[in-house]
């Protein structure tokens, strides 16, 4: 069995069709014998004697040409016409499977250092976790929530995009400040959780912090 | 391998300068070709502590400038013959010193010394930024007392992001050195607990030193208090402090105790 081409004039823009099919899929021709029925073409078509050229050129493999009628150069060199072939109905090329879809972005962050004195750490994206303590004088920013199995002694400002659920957990408060979707709660606020596991989240425009066991 | 230390810490008065002098001069007797290199240019001190300020002719900014060369610069201490000193210049200030010819000068002294100690000024500025650039090892001078642990904090944030090692992606070692701790004031609970320093800062401890009047003593008599009086407990702090930087086991002692409640503690990351 052979597969067959049937271009059709004008040949340029058949040929240009034939390149975006080979786009979509790349390996279909690869080894496949192919026959081209030539019976839509005028014999005068100028492109007619390049056209088994461009073909090679795009690794289609032709075995030879049908429904032609003179014997032209371009149909010689391919082994001449063919003839009492039946045609077994029209096949649609199928296209290569779309590629892996593209992984999606992370939304969280784990850090394993103490983020030390002076550092910034702002991960818009989503949660951010924090596995060591905070410095006194460092920040952390997150789009999400913000979770630290370690002291925090900085500042924790989580939901910073306007996550109004994200919430702030911490092994040890020691906080300077904590903040949730703009709203904040200063060291003095916090007096009654200082050393203490913590989670704090954001209920009506308060920031409630329960202790965790 | 020459090893480039850093002595640093962010703030000032905590005792860089003397730790300097001390560890370069108790490597120096452990039979290293020392140097010890001071940037605080405009500020110099490591001169004066190490007893060589009337001896200083040409300083690192003349070897920068190509003014002089760099053995012209080099002071050979006359105690101890395998310790020498870089000193800065007084009469300029830090934006006389260039990253090129910090990094040629340290590169130079690389090939010259088993140990090149560089004294950081205090701040987070262009002076400190280039004295830690080039280390391997830094050693963080600390007092036990919050502004001071805090400082220190700071410093490490910058030794973890700003060195040469750092850009590289490389880890630089980082050892923390517990100064002017006053067993006294201790014993009250005037001053912040070593556990809680350790912790907080998260790196390990190379030793802790005792306040005390014979570092302030030698430090003004122009000699490494390990030199002044090696018996005397400061000097015994800081050379199992230098020991330990070489690599060796040293059990750890803590001022004004009997047995050293930190060995456990010594080598061991506190989270």
């Amino acid at each position: 069995m052979a597969f067959v081409l049937s271009p059709d004039a004008p040949l340029r823009s058949w040929l240009a069709e034939l390149d975006a099919q080979i786009e979509r899929s790349a390996t279909f021709f690869a080894g496949r014998p192919i026959v081209v029925d030539l019976s839509g073409i005028p014999d005068s078509d100028p492109d007619l004697e390049t056209l088994f050229d461009e073909l090679r050129s795009r690794g289609i493999r032709v075995i030879g040409a049908e429904g032609v009628d003179g014997l032209t150069p371009a149909v010689q060199s391919v082994g001449g016409p063919l003839i009492g072939g039946r045609p077994l109905g029209l096949y649609e090329v199928p296209d290569d499977p779309p590629d892996e879809p593209a992984a999606p972005e992370p939304t969280s962050m784990v850090l394993d250092e103490p983020v030390r004195s002076g550092q910034t750490i702002l991960f818009p994206q989503g949660d951010l976790t924090i596995n060591g303590s905070v410095a006194s004088g460092a920040e952390i920013m997150a789009g999400g929530s913000i979770h630290v199995y370690g002291v925090l002694r900085g500042r924790a400002i989580a939901g910073v995009t306007g996550n109004q659920q994200a919430r702030i957990f911490c092994k040890k408060l020691d906080a300077e400040l904590i903040s949730i979707d703009g709203l904040y709660m200063t060291a003095e606020d916090m007096d009654s959780f200082r050393g203490k596991s913590i989670q704090a989240r954001l209920e009506g425009s308060s920031i409630i912090i329960t202790e965790i066991s | 391998m020459s090893k480039v230390l850093v002595v640093t810490s962010g703030k000032g008065g905590v005792g860089k300068t003397t730790s300097t002098a001390a560890l370069g001069a108790a490597l120096a007797k452990a039979g290293k070709n020392v140097v010890v290199v001071d940037f605080d240019v405009g500020l110099r001190n490591l001169d004066i502590v190490m007893g060589a300020e009337r001896r200083v002719v040409f300083d690192m900014i003349n070897v920068i400038q190509g003014d002089a060369k760099l053995s012209q610069a080099l002071i050979r201490d006359k105690r101890v013959e395998t310790l020498s000193i870089l000193p800065a210049s007084q009469t300029r200030d830090k934006d006389a010193l260039t990253s090129e010819g910090v990094e040629k000068v340290i590169a130079e002294l690389r090939e010259k010394f088993d140990w090149v100690i560089c004294d950081s000024p205090a701040g987070i500025e262009r002076g400190a930024t280039l004295a830690m650039h080039h280390a391997d090892v830094a050693v963080i001078v600390t007092n036990p007392e919050v502004s001071s642990v805090r400082d220190s904090d700071r410093i490490i944030g910058l030794l973890d992001s700003k060195t040469e090692r750092a850009t590289k992606g490389e880890r630089i070692e980082k050892h923390l050195l517990l100064t002017r701790y006053d067993p006294v004031r201790a014993a009250r609970g005037d001053m912040l607990k070593t556990e809680d320093v350790l912790e907080i800062l998260s790196i390990p401890l190379l030793g802790i030193i005792p306040e005390s009047a014979e570092v302030l003593r030698a430090s003004n008599l122009g000699t490494p208090v390990v030199l002044a009086n090696p018996d005397a407990a400061p000097s015994r702090a800081y050379a199992d402090a230098a020991r330990r930087l070489m690599g060796e086991q040293v059990p750890m002692t803590v001022p004004g105790e009997k047995t050293g409640f930190l060995n456990k503690l010594f080598g061991r990351r506190v989270a």
